[in-house]
């Protein structure tokens, strides 16, 4: 294989090749940035490429032959802070902002010798599920150029769908990791919250962030969350559990698996193709020697809603720092009045989405409205958790959809928001329960767009989504496609 | 003020308010427009009466974590340099504000 | 119509950790502005807030010694509100679980002791310093003291005039310091307390209009301002008007007025709900029995034990254990020279007055408890004279150098020597016929007379008994 042709390899081949002295490190990241510079044009994908510090993070690799992620490239979600490098989570109100310290998902990459290629494109805050909220501009599905890549994490999605980068971190907090993911034809992984700490990560919505993995192929998932994983005292909600290596999961072997297929996730709304795949993928793994049962999800059709009450709640809480005396912008027209300096500081810097959240959050969380919103959508929030803890006393995972339908088109939902939340119909629930997930390829449809899987799991059981989805990418093919660009 | 739900009618949202509240400068069109989108959705969240949580106690932490605390221990704080690095505005090594009226 | 005043108090005071509320930076005061920071405490975006444990147990201690109830469950929210030194444009407090609730503190008024109710105790993180000048056109920020930890103790509605205000505050610090758990300096703004006041007729059974009081920099403020609001509120309503709407006033300790605060304050809507960074706290009944046990005693229990084991008056005890320093200065000084009563009085009146005219108190100079024993040791075995005792007391307290090397260095000693008396004696003897002969016929003026003759022949060093001994057998009794 030419040099120049590394970067159609997963991060397990990459690492062969430098085990056989048969590639370094300069070269494969030589490789990824042809790569970006022949296609992001289309794609927008990348926010910003780290140019100045690639050639000292090579430099300082020396050293670190024998680390886990060892001279692989990595696109990293723009609301991940890098060390002295711009992250802004594709606001205006943070142009500029660079963070005195990494976040530890990036110390923790940096250790493992991994490479910082750059940030990527995302909805802005991470409010969003097509990555049409950024102040960048909409990042493109390398599928179909017309098409959204899904969101938030819609850039790395792209990124590592379209082969400019070998690896990508997401987050997710209402499938921010897995939509894109399945949109975008690649694998995501929203690991059980607390099991890689937030500790960097600007926070969107606390209690049901997650920073997971965005790759090629399920092997790299679990390479990358071996590396991000782990307690970190910095983060008070980060688990001290054991955590286990999980490669060693990586078996075609999923005899006697108990599989649930909850059946509120099959009824209106979903696209038929999307249905059709999902209800050959079930089959496979029937096939396979998982035992499928269907179960019932009673407060499903209530996630969504409790959801934007909980998320923006605590975005606009989250979002009420940006206010321009510490860093990120200040409105010129404010020079006399600290009211005006708070409100066009915020009303300049925030789009729409962003104000349309922090005004919905802020509202939920006002007197008189507390009750009635807020903390009727937290009991709920136990609802939908005890519902899968129940499957899960009988069921080692649940398989469903990832997302209703493929990749819409740029614009579509744009002035829609309703519609838009309600893309999120069949991530969401994961993250009010605070369990794992992770989506594979699981077909295309006629017009080429990727169909994704999602199998959830119980809480710290991350080995078992990495062995029903390895054993199924083992038995398929869908993972081997690449879009053409 | 914000208009209060009576006899389960639909409880409208008061879009300037609440952006008072919020700090956020909007234009009467952006009021109106959100404030349609908003109803719109925060009718769609109605729904969540269907469900009964008379006896249910609210999730605010997922996992039952409790008593996660630090020894006090005195760290280095950040260099000056680095604290202003990112300021709009300072002056020596204050953060620089339009004056506030007590 | 006679008018009756309720009062309720807001104290907030910084514990003494070394280390932040939620981060690891200093607590220390009066460093350079924002040096003291990191990106937690200055709310930069991403980072993490994680509880500082010793914040924790001195709560606990404080609320236990307050008579509190510790929570069984307790939990930190976000209260959000626009300011610039407020870095997160929220603070994390606690809203509807404080950690101790229910507790209460007698104070002890003209009448009788009275029982203040404390509503709850909770644990929060201080906001940063504005700086402003008059003439600019702009305010400075500096984030130093933003995530100290600070613990509100809030009283109930049970304060009934001013100077009932400022003996709380006085008891609650004395408390405080007592505990080791603040520095409780107002100036340094380590101890802080707004009011709450209104005016109601005697015998209404609802609360007058409320009126918040801040900008109270010293107890005394406290009172002033508190009098001052009694007295306009009162006004108000004997002029058969109504203290129309609550607000908040500023108390103006120049021109000893409170004024309208000009900000305008919206209707608070803090928006309150549970930190979701931070899981809850469940305080583990060992640990606070534990801390229970650490209490150290209180200062009614000391000046009753005072009283008991040292047989000093009331009121002795009542000076000495006011400042725990004091206490802990006399104790140590009885455990080498074991005369309560004269320590006492030494403490009340010399050191007091050398204090006082340096304005520090005894935990602030270098004059230690074995320097007064030493001193009233010297008195006691006639080395030095009681007036020797008060110029060697002065001069320690002022150097800070040790009584015996200073009585060195000036000579300061005694002439309790019979033969280094006897030469003066004759001398005066000699020279002062007539009062000898006034002696002997009776006069006992006569005697003093030659006392003090000696005492001058000899620039005060001679031991007064000892020359008047010497001086009877002399001259063969009277």
């Amino acid at each position: 294989m030419d040099y120049t042709d590394y970067y159609k390899l997963t991060c397990s081949e990459i690492q062969k090749l430098y085990r056989e002295n048969k590639a370094s490190p300069e070269q494969v990241v030589d490789s990824y940035l042809k790569r970006i510079e022949a296609v992001d044009g289309k794609l927008n994908a990348f926010v910003k490429l780290n140019r100045e510090s690639i050639d000292k993070q090579l430099k300082d690799l020396k050293e670190k032959k024998e680390k886990p992620l060892y001279g692989i490239p990595v696109v990293i979600k723009d609301n991940i802070c890098v060390r002295d490098e711009e992250t802004t989570c594709a606001s205006a109100i943070l142009k500029g902002f660079k963070p005195p310290y990494d976040a530890a998902v990036i110390e923790r990459l940096r250790e493992a010798g991994a490479i910082l290629l750059g940030k990527a494109n995302m909805d802005e805050f991470a409010f969003g599920s097509s990555c049409e909220t950024s102040c960048y501009g909409p990042t493109k599905n390398p599928w179909d150029l017309d098409r959204i890549p899904g969101g938030s994490s819609g850039g790395s999605a792209a990124a590592v769908s379209a082969d400019e980068a070998c690896l990508g971190l997401g987050s997710d907090t209402g499938g921010s990791i897995r939509q894109p993911a399945a949109l975008c034809g690649v694998v995501g992984l929203k690991p059980t919250y607390g099991r890689v700490s937030r500790y960097g990560l600007i926070a969107f919505a606390s209690s049901l962030d997650q920073i997971g993995p965005i790759t090629k192929d399920v092997r790299d998932a679990a390479l990358l969350l071996n590396v991000i994983g782990g307690h970190d005292p910095r983060d008070s909600t980060s688990v001290n559990a054991p955590k286990p290596d999980y490669t060693k999961s990586l078996i075609n072997d999923i005899k006697g698996l108990k599989v649930a297929v909850p059946k509120e996730y099959f009824v209106g709304g979903i696209d038929k193709e999307v249905s059709l795949y999902i209800g050959e993928a079930i089959k496979t793994l029937g096939s396979l020697g998982a035992k499928i049962g269907e179960v019932s999800l009673p407060h499903t059709d209530y996630a969504v809603s409790a959801y934007y009450i909980i998320a923006p709640a605590e975005a606009s809480s989250n979002l009420a720092r940006f206010d321009g005396v510490q860093y990120g912008l200040r409105s010129k027209a404010a020079k006399d009045s600290l009211l005006e300096m708070y409100n066009r500081t915020r009303a300049e810097g925030f789009g729409s989405e962003a104000k349309r959240r922090v005004i919905l959050g802020t509202y939920v969380l006002s007197s008189g409205y507390y009750d009635a919103y807020y903390l009727k959508a937290l009991k709920v929030r136990t609802k939908i958790k005890e519902d899968l803890e129940a499957v899960f006393k009988e069921y080692d995972c649940i398989v469903t959809p990832t997302s209703p339908t493929p990749a819409f088109k740029i614009g579509e939902k744009k002035e829609d928001p309703l519609s838009m939340y309600l893309s999120d119909i069949f991530t969401i629930p994961v993250n009010l329960a605070g369990i794992p997930a992770i989506s594979v390829p699981c077909g295309f449809t006629k017009n080429g767009l990727p169909v994704g899987l999602q199998i959830l799991g119980k809480p710290f059981d991350e080995e078992t989504l990495f062995k029903a989805a390895y054993a199924y990418e083992q038995n398929t093919e869908w993972h081997k496609r690449r879009p053409s660009l | 003020m914000v208009s209060k739900d009576n006899n389960n009618k639909k409880s409208e949202i008061d879009v300037g308010y609440v952006a008072k509240l919020a700090r956020l400068a909007l234009t009467a069109d952006e009021i109106k427009r959100l404030g349609k989108q908003l109803n719109d959705i925060l009718g769609y969240i109605g729904k969540l009466n269907n469900v009964d949580t008379a006896k249910v106690q609210p999730t605010s932490h997922v996992l039952p974590l409790k008593n996660v605390e630090r020894t006090d221990k005195v760290v280095p704080s950040l260099r000056i340099e680095e604290t202003l690095k990112n300021a709009p505005l300072k002056e020596n090594s204050f953060f620089k504000v339009p004056k506030v009226i007590e | 119509m006679n008018y009756e005043t309720v009062i309720g108090l807001e104290v907030h005071v910084h514990l003494k950790t070394a280390s932040k509320m939620f981060c690891g930076c200093s607590t220390k005061f009066g460093s350079p502005p924002n040096t003291q920071v990191c990106p937690i405490c200055l709310g930069f975006p991403g980072v993490l807030p994680v509880i500082n444990n010793k914040a924790f147990s001195l709560g606990i201690k404080t609320a236990l010694a307050l008579n509190c109830r510790i929570a069984e469950f307790t939990k930190f929210d976000r209260k959000h509100y626009f300011y610039p030194d407020l870095p997160k444009n929220f603070q994390i407090s606690q809203y509807d679980k404080p950690f101790s609730h229910d507790g209460f503190l007698d104070i002890e008024t003209a009448e009788a002791v009275k029982k203040i109710r404390l509503k709850r105790i909770h644990l929060e993180e201080d906001a940063g310093k504005l700086v402003h000048k008059e003439e600019d056109d702009y305010s400075l920020v500096d984030y130093n003291r933003a995530g100290i930890p600070l613990l509100e103790i809030v009283t109930e509605p049970d304060i009934g005039s001013p100077s009932e205000a400022y003996e709380f505050l006085v008891k609650l610090k004395n408390i405080l310091e007592y505990l080791e758990v603040s520095n409780c300096n107002m100036e340094e703004g380590s101890l802080r307390c707004d009011a709450n006041i209104s005016v109601r007729p005697i015998g209404q059974s609802e609360l007058g209009t409320k009126i918040e009081l801040k900008n109270m920099n010293s107890f005394k403020a406290v009172r002033q301002g508190l009098e001052y609001e009694a007295e306009r509120q009162t006004a108000v309503l004997k002029e058969g008007k109504k203290i129309e709407f609550q607000e908040t006033r500023l108390w103006d300790s120049e021109q000893l007025v409170t004024y309208t605060m000009r900000s305008k304050e919206e209707a608070h809507d803090y928006r309150y709900f549970p930190e979701p960074d931070l899981p809850p706290v469940v305080p583990n009944a060992a640990l606070i029995e534990e801390i229970r046990k650490t209490l150290p005693e209180m200062p009614k229990q000391r000046r009753e034990r005072f009283i008991r084991d040292y047989a000093l008056s009331g009121y002795d005890a009542q000076i000495l254990t006011k400042e725990k320093k004091l206490a802990d200065f006399f104790e140590a000084c009885l455990k080498i020279f074991n005369k309560p009563k004269i320590v006492a009085n030494w403490l009340m009146s010399d050191i007091a007055a050398a204090l006082g005219s340096k304005g520090m108190s005894i935990g602030e100079v270098s004059f230690k408890p074995q320097d007064l024993a030493e001193i009233l040791g010297m008195i006691e075995s006639g080395a030095i004279s009681g007036k020797m005792a008060k110029e060697l007391l002065k001069e320690s307290i002022d150097t800070g150098k040790r009584p015996a090397e200073i009585a060195k260095v000036k000579g300061l000693s005694q002439i309790s020597d019979k033969s280094a008396i006897s030469a003066a004696l004759e001398k005066v003897l000699s020279m002062n016929q007539k009062a000898v002969s006034d002696y002997k016929t009776g006069k006992g003026t006569a005697l003093t007379f030659l006392v003090g003759q000696v005492m001058k022949e000899t620039k005060g060093k001679a031991n007064p008994a000892l020359v008047n001994e010497l001086l009877k057998k002399r001259m063969g009794g009277a």
